[in-house]
Formats: C-alpha cells, structure tokens, sequence
C-alpha cells in the first residue's frame, strides 16, 4: 500500500525499532495493560480504504502497521510456527475453519464490537464459523467468468464455455489454484462444490485433462490483466478483479454462470498470540463502522457485508450484478468447506495430473 | 611468506580468528536448513499440518512414481535445451566482447550484467509484456503489416490475407518457457566464456591461422578446447538454476508448463505436502550433484592430459 511512503525513513526505523520491542515486552507485560499505541495489520493487497489507518489514528491514536499476504496459504505459514506479533488478520472463508480447528484463533469478545450489529443477518452466522465465534466478514465476492464483450459471441453464461467445449479454443484461461479449479468443475458436473466423493473428483479431472488443449494457461491470479492485454477473451476469476478493469474499459464484463459458483468470505479474525487484544477489538469495531465500512467498499468494489454501510452506498454500487449477482443465481452458490489434510493433498495430486497429461 | 606451505596456516591463531565466523554462518545459515529439509523428506504430515519425523520412506516412493519421474524428465531435458541456446548464442556474444576494442569492452559487459540490477520477477514480467499479443513484438509486426497493406493497395496486389493484423499467439507455451530460461540464463553462460577467452594468448590463434588453419579450424581446434574450463563453468551455472525455476513456467507457461519446481513449490503451499516436497527436493539436488561430480571428473581428466 503507497500509506507507508508517508514515513521517513528515520521514522521508519524508529517504528520498526518500537514494533521489534513491542512485540517482545508487549506480549509479556499485556496482563497489566500496557498495551502499544499500534497494532499490526495482515491484510491482501489493495483491499482497505484510502484513508482508513488515518482516520483510525485520528479517532483512537492507535497507529496501524500494515503487512501485506498474497494467499491464504501464506498467511497459514506465517502463523503456523507461533504468531510473530499479528493482531489482525483476513483470512478466507475455508481458512478460518482450518484456523480455528488448529486452535489459531482468539474467541472475539463482542462487548467490545458493538458495530457488529451492523452486519447484515445472513453473515452472523456461518457453516465455516457456527455463531461467528472467531471471524466476522470483511468483504464477500463470486468467482464467475470475466469477458470480452466484443469477442464473445451472447453471454457466456454456463461454465461448459471453460471446462467442455472448444469454443474459444486458446482464448480461455482458468484460475490455478487446485481448490477452486476443481470445486467449478464439480458445479458444472452438477455436483456440490464441497462434494469429496472420489468419483466426481475423478470426473472433473478426466474433463479438464479432454479441455486442457483448448486452455490457454492457468492463471495465477492474474486473470484480468490477461484480459486486458488481449491474450484472452474469457476468464474465470474473482468479482472484484474484473469490476477493477470494468471501471477501466466498457468492453469488458462479469457474470456468475447458471450452474453457480463459489461465493467467498474474506474474514476479520484475531490470530492467538496477538500482543494487542484491546487495540485488536477496537480495529475491528471501527472497521465495522458504516461510514468506514462505506469508504472501504468505495474503494475497492467488493460486496460489503455491512448492512449499515450498504445503505450509505450509491445505487450505481447496490445495483451491480458484478458486485451483487441475481438472487436466483447467488442461491446455487455456495461456500467452500475446509475438508483437512488428506483432500488439501488430494486436490493438489490432480492438479499436477491434470498439467502433467 | 611465499615459500609458506599452506598447512602451517593452520597453526595461525589468527586463522581461526578470521575463519570460525564465516564458517561457522556458512555452517548455520546454509547446511542447517539443509538439513532440516532432508530430514522432513523422512516426516509425514500430520492432522494438525505439522511435520513430524517418523523416518518414512515413503515419500521418496512417492517422489518415484511415474508421474513424477516424467515432469523431472521433462524438467531436465528443457533445461538442457535452454543450456544448448545458452550456450550457442552465449559463445558467439562473449567472443564478440572479447575482439571488441578495450574501450568498449566495460560497455558490452555492464550491458550483460544490466539485468542483474532488476529483481527476476520484474525480468520475467519484462518478458512477457514484450512477448504478449499487445506486446512489442506484436506491435513491430503489426506496422509492419500495416505497411505491406498500404502498398498492396497502391499495387492492386493480394500478399496478406484478412482486413485486420492478428497478433501472433507467443506466449503460454513451451516456446515462450524456453526463451524465458534463456534470457535469464544468458549472463551466466557469457561471462565465464568471456573470461576464458579474455585470458587466452592470441598469439595460439594467430599461430594457427598463419598456419593455413581455417577461421573454423581455428576455433574449433584451438580455441574451443583451450575455453573448455570457461565453456564447462556456464553450462555448469545455466543447466543448474534452470532446473529449479519454477517463476518462469508459471508466468509465461501454458497448461502444459509444470516443471518439477512448481510441483515442489506447491507442496509447500496449497498441496501441503511439505516432505513430498522435501523429498522431490532432494532427488532434485542429487541429480545435481551427480552433474557436478561428473563434471569434475571430467575436469581432472582434462588437467591429467
């Protein structure tokens, strides 16, 4: 994020120097409140309003440092081996349910997230997080397919124009990351996304090894950037990645097929071991708060879970079906489930099957 | 001091002053995660997503299968193909630097080493904007096109077919994965080629020509077996790191671009699979040291002769 350009370097190194020192007498001494005036914030790239941390420091003079993780794998890798002094952080939906089943997770104490009442019913409570004792949703999304108005013919509604059909031979891409990949596959097939029966996994595998020649590559996360630089026309990829290059050029646009999707939940959550607990609650109360939570969706075009926010929101934002697909087509979407060690292993062996054939 | 056998520097107190540190940090920060990696390559993973040593081997049977066997086989065999390139085109630029006058010998160097200066994810990307359908390439063909449509027009003939220019499809494939390991291999196989030759007396050269040697003859007679330590050190410091990228087959690759690193990197990660990932590895790097050994054997085969 371009906020820390604002620090000098001196001050830059003075911070980092009371971070190093607050993270080490902080953790020890937070029994007796003596908690650092910061607090340290993991959260994905480009995802918080503009003027956020300030506002923050100017309502409460807690200073928020900001680290930046690119996947939730290496998010689990940070916090794995002992938190090195996170208080805050974002990880997905099927992440917070391996999370809290590992025990990483500090229970959220809601006398001190009033806001929390701001979020609309649907999300106070969660198949990943019964009674959302350990998350609260930051931003919800689709994965759908991203296009080229111009070079597609109609729209490309169903997932059969990605994973069953030579249509746009060499003009598709499809996400990378195994988990997803295969959880659409198993929607097209008709199945449930979740579905860990080894035979449709068999099934999927089978289809995109047939669709592979018709694929131009699996992306990693740079979907839409391969749309705009014209090697694609079709691209299965997250909401707000393609609302981003929409804003951008007219010609492009989004849709969540018939089949349905995923819909993902990126979550607030405090990981065990945060130096900062009291600071932590307040960061995600003010999160939470409806003009805040009005900037932050501003920005970056994501659905917003906040009820009170949402009704701060322009029509133009409300009424995006990038943003808030049809209900008829969100209900055939669902959420995906952390199914443990073996399915992680397993989805990533066909993965490498489905490259290698 | 000249005369000084090398074993009586042992007896320096100030020998052991000056090399315990540097040892000792080569020691901890260099073997030690080696080891700890070879000895996950013996773990399983368990419910909780922590390694636990248990002395398995059954990840090597693992790493064994077929599967695996064939992306390792493809692995190497497109890293030789990027190392041969390398080589060819590496040869004909430092033999280049090395007959160009002095003065502008820093200029052609710095202009290899230039990449350097550039992180390899920024050397990447720099690939494949220039590769991309929207990209430079594309870009110089299509004003080329353009061109040869305006002067058919005025000719009234028919050269190209179709109204507008199709880019040309050059990137997500193997061709692009090869030139990508070529581009960032180049610098490792020209500057110890360069460096042979900058060292070799010329006079064997104009020797041979005058001679009656051909240009050729020359080269390949003289010159070639006398770079050989050059030649053997860039295919040894090109073949070696392209085994292992994993960046390059993931940005600029097709469906198809999955070499052994990108399996291994996403043990790490998503597969979480981390002593399959150890293991893979491991028989990775002995594969290395089975190069290296027969490298130098050859080396000692050579200096004996």
């Amino acid at each position: 994020m371009k906020k820390t350009s604002n620090y000098s370097r001196r001050k830059f190194i003075a911070t980092t120097g009371i971070t190093a020192a607050a993270l080490t007498i902080g953790s020890k001494f937070s029994a007796f409140g003596a908690e650092s005036k910061r607090i340290n914030f993991m959260n994905w790239d480009t995802y918080i309003g503009p003027n956020t941390f300030n506002d923050f420091k100017k309502a409460l003079g807690v200073t928020v440092k900001l680290d930046l993780f690119a996947n939730n794998d290496e998010l689990f890798g940070k916090l794995q081996n002992g938190n090195p002094g996170y208080d805050v952080i974002v990880p997905s939906h099927d992440m917070v349910q391996k999370m809290t089943s590992l025990n990483m997770l500090v229970p959220l104490n809601y006398d001190k997230i009033p806001n929390s009442k701001n979020i609309f019913k649907k999300f106070q409570d969660a198949e990943f997080d019964p009674g959302r004792k350990h998350s609260i949703t930051y931003m919800w999304g689709t994965i759908g397919i991203g296009y080229n108005k111009r070079k597609v013919k109609g729209t490309p509604d169903s997932w059969k124009f990605l994973y069953d059909s030579p249509l746009y031979a060499n003009r598709i891409s499809l996400i990378g990351e195994a988990r997803d990949l295969i959880a659409l596959g198993l929607k097209y097939l008709g199945y449930s996304a979740n579905s860990t029966n080894l035979k449709h996994l068999a099934e999927v595998e089978k289809l995109l090894i047939a669709q592979k020649k018709h694929i131009k590559s699996f992306h990693s996360d740079n979907g839409q950037d391969l749309l705009l630089a014209n090697e694609i026309d079709l691209v299965q990829e997250y909401s707000g990645d393609i609302s981003q290059i929409m804003a951008e050029d007219k010609k492009f646009d989004y849709l969540v097929p018939k089949e349905g999707s995923t819909v993902w939940q990126d979550n607030l959550a405090i990981p065990k071991g945060a130096p900062n607990l009291e600071n932590a609650h307040k960061f995600i109360n003010f999160l939470l708060d409806a003009k805040i939570g009005r900037d932050i969706a501003d920005e970056i075009r994501y659905a917003t879970p906040n009820e009170a926010a949402y009704k701060l929101m322009d029509d133009k934002y409300r009424n995006d079906p990038t943003i808030y697909p049809p209900d008829n087509i969100l209900k055939r979407c669902e959420t995906l489930k952390f199914h443990g060690l073996k399915m992680s292993q397993k989805y990533d062996e066909i993965l490498t099957r489905i490259k290698a054939a | 001091m000249k005369n000084m056998k090398k074993e009586k520097v042992y007896k320096k107190p100030a020998f052991w002053f000056f090399s315990i540190p540097p040892v000792g940090w080569y020691g901890v920060f260099m073997l030690m995660p080696l080891i700890m990696l070879w000895a996950f390559s013996f773990g399983s993973t368990n419910e909780q997503f922590q390694v636990v040593l248990t002395w398995t081997t059954k990840n090597y049977l693992t790493a064994f299968q077929p599967i695996y066997l064939k992306i390792l086989l493809k692995t190497i065999l497109f890293s030789a193909l990027a190392t041969a390139i390398c080589l060819v085109i590496g040869f004909f630029v430092a033999l280049y630097i090395s007959f160009s006058s002095p003065q502008w010998k820093p200029f052609w160097l710095i202009l290899v080493i230039l990449p350097f200066w550039t992180n390899l994810l920024i050397r990447v990307f720099g690939v494949s904007t220039m590769l991309s359908n929207s990209g430079m390439i594309n870009k110089l063909l299509e004003f080329f096109w353009n061109k040869i449509k305006i002067l058919e027009e005025v000719l009234g003939w028919q050269i190209l077919s179709g109204d507008y220019f199709e880019p040309y499809d050059m990137l997500y494939n193997y061709g692009a994965v090869v030139a990508g390991m070529v581009y960032v291999s180049l610098p490792f196989m020209i500057l110890p080629i360069y460096s042979s030759l900058d060292k070799l007396d010329i006079s064997y050269l104009e020797a041979s020509l005058d001679l009656g040697a051909s240009h050729t003859r020359t080269i390949f007679k003289i010159m070639i077996p006398m770079i050989m330590p050059g030649i053997g050190f860039g295919i040894f410091l090109t073949f070696i790191p392209s085994l292992s990228t994993f960046l390059i087959p993931d940005m600029l690759g097709g469906p198809n671009a999955q070499m052994i690193a990108n399996v291994i990197q996403r043990q790490f990660g998503a597969g979480s699979n981390w002593p399959l990932g150890a293991a893979l590895s491991f028989i990775l790097m002995y594969i290395t040291f089975a190069f290296f050994f027969g490298h130098m054997l050859y080396g000692a085969r050579r200096d004996k002769r």
